[in-house]
């Protein structure tokens, strides 16, 4: 009781860091205020010392904020952390909410605006730990899933339902092990995915948990989604989009991430499986069809036979099969050619 | 070309029109533009017709495209 907490500023405008230190010695717990002017210099301090709160700028030149708080959301998951911007980009916004920040602000420029973000502060730096652990805003569970698996971290997982708990262990990018009630393993993973609504609280790994689930975090998602799909139809909720049964069958194929299948003209939802959000991808698709289709028209290059992309996150490829257009999904660790070759062998499953 | 769509260098034969080098670069700045709005940040697009693949990668500054032409089956 009476410990002032910790504050740490970092922001690469030395000046910004003056104003804003005043700014924050107006907050009624008088906490300690430090500042650092880099990112490897804020990581420096926060290995030396215990500090409750981390308000970073995002756009920073060498290691920006994302970066930071990537690694200190791995590092010090019991900090509460704050993102600032002055760039209104909604990408920094879902990015950062990605992270697990606790709060994303843009840099308050009126009376009002540094009133509420005072309260904030206040409010994050009083708020008691629950263990040190924290949520997540604004993300889908298989949105943290993907994003652990693919930056391969190691955490545990803690997700609560209503009266329900359940973990998820990851390590090294693989899902490894599941708890849900009585059951252990894929069963309790696929109990957890269940859940349409919840919390999530972000654990430290457990390396020494036993792995008793070994298929890959993508194919796990994808027959999860499918097993909890199959058992919403048989009980006759929701509104499921028809899927086509060959659909499920191209989702197995090695490296695969998502299928998504289109009809021209066809309404209602796409037939797809392992998309969160299947309009918005075909509407990608179509629009991408259209205008490479019409770039043809023009230079006379003959009919668009295939489009593959190759990205950071993910690699994708267009391509038709008489009247059906597709949008495949694949690892990003896959080569052009693979994927080539691979979206071949689905046009070719599909034909069958 | 740069982010703007200017052609900055080109070893197309000077024959080939330059609006259509321009507009093939457009689409494919657009394309990079558009994967990137949908969170599908696409780094190198590859678009095979039937008698051509273009192939562009995403620079810093801008994107560098390549087309090549595609040898016909006698089959």
């Amino acid at each position: 009781m009476g410990t002032r907490h910790k504050l740490l500023l970092l922001d690469d405008d030395v000046d910004l860091l003056d104003m804003y230190r005043q700014l924050l010695s107006q907050l009624p717990s008088q906490p300690e205020i430090y500042t650092a002017s880099s990112g490897p210099r804020a990581m420096a301090m926060l290995e030396a010392e215990r500090f409750r709160l981390l308000i970073c700028d995002l756009k920073m030149p060498k290691m920006d904020g994302l970066q930071v708080l990537s690694i200190v959301r791995r590092k010090h998951p019991e900090l509460r952390t704050v993102a600032l911007t002055s760039v209104a980009d909604e990408q920094f916004r879902s990015r950062a909410y990605a992270l697990g920040v606790d709060l994303f602000w843009y840099k308050p420029a009126t009376e009002q605006e540094i009133k509420m973000f005072l309260e904030c502060l206040e409010s994050l730096l009083g708020r008691e730990s629950d263990n040190g652990f924290r949520g997540v805003q604004s993300k889908s569970l298989v949105d943290i899933i993907q994003l652990e698996c693919i930056s391969q971290s190691s955490s545990t997982l803690r997700i609560t339902n209503g009266g329900h708990t359940g973990k998820i262990w990851i390590q090294d990018g693989e899902v490894i092990d599941a708890e849900a009630g009585d059951l252990v393993g894929e069963p309790a993973f696929q109990r957890i995915l269940s859940w349409r609504a919840g919390g999530f609280e972000s654990l430290p790994a457990e390396p020494s948990r036993e792995r008793t689930i070994l298929k890959s975090y993508n194919g796990l998602l994808l027959e999860t989604a499918q097993a909890i799909d199959e058992k919403r139809a048989v009980n006759g909720e929701g509104t499921t989009p028809p899927v086509s049964s060959t659909v499920p069958q191209l989702s197995q194929i090695e490296g695969i991430e998502f299928v998504l299948a289109m009809k021209p003209g066809q309404e209602g939802p796409p037939m797809a499986r392992g998309l969160e959000n299947p309009q918005r991808m075909a509407e990608w698709s179509r629009q991408t069809f259209d205008r490479f289709r019409a770039l043809s028209d023009r230079i006379h290059a003959g009919p668009l036979e295939q489009f593959e992309g190759t990205g950071p996150q993910r690699n994708i490829s267009l391509t038709t099969h008489g009247d059906t257009e597709f949008c495949l999904g694949w690892k990003h660790s896959m080569t052009v050619e693979e994927v080539r070759e691979m979206t071949k062998k689905i046009l070719t499953l599909w034909a069958s | 070309m740069d982010r703007e769509g200017t052609v900055l260098v080109r070893t197309l034969p000077s024959s080939y029109p330059m609006e259509l080098v321009q507009e093939i670069g457009a689409q494919m700045i657009a394309a990079f533009r558009e994967a990137s709005e949908a969170q599908l940040p696409l780094s190198e697009i590859v678009v095979n017709y039937s008698s051509l693949r273009i192939t562009a990668r995403e620079l810093r500054g801008g994107v560098i495209v390549f087309l090549a032409a595609k040898a016909h089956s006698t089959e």
